[in-house]
């Protein structure tokens, strides 16, 4: 059975996974993805992937893929057509740097899908990532968590913009599917309710 | 204080729903010890070296009588009948079971309160200065803006698993109580020239492993900004904060790595997206929130009283408690009360079922049913009126809440240290008790004077020992306890932190180590100096010849 909840119009429900995730090959270069950002690349310079696993991914010829983000930087010409018959998504680690796939794509929702893999479910980057994907860049299609997604996230995934959520191979996504709605009334304003509870509500009541 | 509306209970009532599931789950082995912690934590219950502990939180240190009675039935129903104190103006209870945590949640809820991100990675309780509202030197009183934050903070969905603990203080008076600047985020409220409320902000200030104190990001934010200006930094520490290196990881270390105008640069193109955005505060939440913290219904009363003047004059016990443990109000005729937990050669902060009871007793009969908790970690009475002192001193006294010695120097600060802690290197709690026995002699204390003692079982530092007066910190070498001592440190607005001076001593050394710190400060100080004056007139050399010059360090030289 599949894993995949999926949100339409704020009901959750599991739907079969239409998309196949492209991997990266594997390589002897250690990366520091837990490292922040600014001290990873701003300071230091260093990448996480290299070229030749760029040059190396296998990309089948047919079916709707999600490809890694340097992947679609770096072979873009390549995969223009399939981009142009909406085939192609896209995914980024917490790790790396989302402006970088503003740069390279300006108009993001000519991607049906954006998945954003978490590698440590205690990695939080990717709120703030799917926040800024939807409130800051417009992105308006699926955006996707993926990796170490399990229940307890969910509700925080909901409100920092996500709509579909792969969960963990050995979970219960129809278990999961409760915690989306943890709390009836959130008090700040996120992506998914904008306004906050003052604004929502007459309190003073 | 804040009353919760139906928004506000649902909320922690979905909480206790949420975290009894998860606590079934893991109980039932559907969720690992390592998926479990966060979830816990996030709920403040460690696994410590005896037990769970389990901290409450007590949102900018205030309680009402109801709640405190509660807190009371609680630790003698689920506990040993005794709570702690901390120095983030929270509560804790170190006995309780993993299994009973669901049920304490619930009776918490029936008083609005709970324990949500008192602890893990997220944002904190916020705190501020335990004589809020009431102090002569206030000039906004910070807690209706403190009470907005802690509600947008709370299960903030983007800042819900940060780097590391996220702790924000608010402040609102001249001489800054609230160590602001030892904060992740201080802000200080104040009056601008148009006289609009505004904001200072500091930011990457804390303690810990790597002492540093905070830096001022923004001069003058107007209040409305609060909110999405925090947004702005947290989210830059979200995304660029170190998540490789646990004691790398808080926002100080991103602040000195990028250098504060780099990352203020960063901060404010964030906010550039973010001001005006809906959470905003509007002028209407703001009028809904203040009147919670309105004024008392105080009585028009003569600032001075009769009684309470004979009384100070024939009674010496009573005395020396006022000149300690009374404090100021702007309103005339009242004045706040510290209640101490600081009895000589007991732990720091703790007070006992039946101590709570009869504090709320004491809220209730003079001090309007509230009270508020101190990053001292003692109890505070905010309102009693002045003809009332005498009676709340002898209940207090009779209590063992009556220790004449707020702010001097058995009125220690101290962490669970390592009879509670698994974090700790050593123990401190015992060195506190040590050093109060020491020093048993009121007259003595009194003579001494201001001075601040503070205490950490390691250098997490929750006794806070970089800004004590004297700082004494417990390391481990080779497996056993020792502890390092520095002076000079300092909370407030002249926030300054301690120098080490010198090897380490053994727990047995320790009260004749203050001792003689001690001595070089009464022989040296001239007539106006408090402790720390002298230290940082003179230097810590003198200090360290009199403590090192009769000891063979060699014997005890630790590396640390
Ligand atoms: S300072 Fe260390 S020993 Fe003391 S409570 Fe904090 S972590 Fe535990």
């Amino acid at each position: 059975m599949s894993n995949l909840i999926q949100l339409t119009n704020g009901a959750a429900h599991i739907v079969d996974n239409a998309w196949t995730l492209i991997k990266l090959p594997a390589t002897q270069v250690e990366a520091r993805k837990q490292a922040g950002k600014v001290v990873l690349f701003k300071l230091t310079g260093e990448k996480t992937v290299t070229e030749t696993q760029v040059a190396n991914t296998v990309i089948p010829a047919n079916g709707k893929l999600i490809v890694p983000l340097t992947v679609l930087i770096a072979r873009k010409a390549e995969l223009q057509t399939r981009i142009d018959a909406n085939e192609i998504g896209v995914w980024l680690d917490t790790h790396e740097v989302l402006e970088t796939l503003i740069e390279n794509q300006a108009n993001l929702n000519a991607l049906p899908l954006i998945a954003v893999h978490v590698e440590r479910c205690a990695d939080g980057r990717i709120f703030s990532l799917g926040v800024l994907l939807r409130t800051r860049y417009g992105f308006k299609n699926e955006l996707r968590a993926i990796g170490d997604v399990l229940r307890d996230q969910l509700f925080f995934l909901k409100r920092s913009g996500f709509t579909s959520f792969a969960i963990r191979a050995d979970r219960s996504a129809t278990e999961a599917i409760a915690s989306l709605n943890d709390f009836t009334q959130p008090y700040q304003g996120a992506v998914d309710e904008v306004r906050p509870a003052f604004t929502r509500y007459n309190r003073a009541g | 204080m804040y009353k919760y509306d139906e928004i506000d209970q649902r909320l922690v009532d979905e909480r206790v729903t949420q975290y009894r599931e998860q606590t079934r789950r893991y109980l039932a082995g559907e969720l690992s010890e390592d998926e479990f912690r966060p979830l816990r934590l996030q709920n403040g219950l460690y696994i410590q070296r005896h037990a769970p502990m389990l901290r409450i939180a007590v949102p900018y240190g205030m309680l009402s009588s109801k709640q405190l009675r509660k807190l009371a039935d609680i630790a003698s129903r689920y506990d040993k009948a005794y709570g702690h104190f901390t120095t983030r103006q929270n509560i804790q209870l170190n006995w309780p079971k993993l299994e009973d945590v669901p049920d304490i949640l619930a009776e918490l809820a029936t008083v609005e309160m709970h324990a949500i991100q008192t602890s893990g990675n997220c944002i904190r309780n916020i705190t501020t200065d335990q004589f809020a509202g009431v102090a002569p030197d206030e000039v906004v009183d910070p807690r209706a803006m403190a009470e907005i934050i802690r509600q947008w903070s709370t299960f903030h969905p983007e800042f819900a698993l940060l780097p590391r603990k996220f702790k924000i203080a608010v402040s609102g008076t001249k001489e800054d109580r609230a160590v602001v600047q030892m904060h992740d985020i201080g802000m200080e409220f104040y009056l601008d020239h148009h006289h609009k409320l505004a904001i200072k902000v500091w930011v990457g200030g804390g303690l810990g492993r790597t002492p540093i104190l905070g830096t001022v990001i923004r001069e003058h934010l107007e209040w409305q900004h609060a909110l999405t200006y925090c947004e702005a930094i947290v989210r830059v520490y979200n995304l660029h904060g170190r998540r490789d290196n646990s004691y790398k990881a808080r926002i100080k270390i991103l602040v000195k790595a990028l250098g504060i105008d780099a990352f203020k640069s960063q901060v404010e193109a964030e906010w550039a997206h973010l001001k005006d955005a809906p959470n905003t505060i509007t002028e209407a939440e703001l009028a809904r929130v203040s009147p919670h913290f309105a004024p008392m219904p105080y009585l028009a009363l003569a600032d001075e009283d009769a009684s309470f003047d004979v009384a100070i004059a024939s009674n010496l016990g009573f005395a020396a408690w006022a000149k300690r443990n009374v404090h100021a109000h702007k309103v005339p005729g009242y004045r706040a009360v510290t209640l101490s937990l600081k009895p000589h050669g007991k732990p720091p902060g703790d007070a006992t079922s039946a101590q709570m009871h009869s504090v709320a007793d004491l809220a209730d009969q003079y001090s309007f049913g509230e009270l508020r908790v101190s990053h001292e970690q003692n109890l505070i009475l905010a309102d009693v009126k002045v003809s009332d002192l005498l009676s709340v001193w002898e209940k207090a006294r009779a209590n063992g809440l009556a220790s004449p010695n707020i702010g001097l120097l058995t009125d220690i600060i101290c962490c669970p240290g390592g009879d509670f802690c698994s974090l700790a290197n050593a123990k401190s709690i015992p060195i506190a008790e040590a050093i109060q026995i020491q020093f048993d002699d009121l007259d003595y204390l009194h003579d001494i004077g201001n001075i601040e003692l503070n205490i950490s079982g390691c250098m997490n530092a929750c006794g806070h020992h970089h800004v004590g007066h004297i700082g004494i910190l417990g390391i481990d070498k080779d497996g056993s306890e020792w502890y390092q001592v520095s002076i000079g440190g300092s909370q407030g607005n002249h926030a300054s932190l301690g120098s080490v001076i010198g090897p380490s001593f053994s727990a047995d050394e320790m009260p004749s180590v203050v001792q003689k710190l001690i001595d070089v400060y009464l022989q040296e100080r001239t007539a106006e100096e408090q402790f720390i004056d002298t230290v940082r007139r003179l230097g810590i050399a003198p200090f360290k010849a009199q403590v090192y010059g009769e000891k063979n360090s060699a014997q005890n030289e630790v590396a640390v």
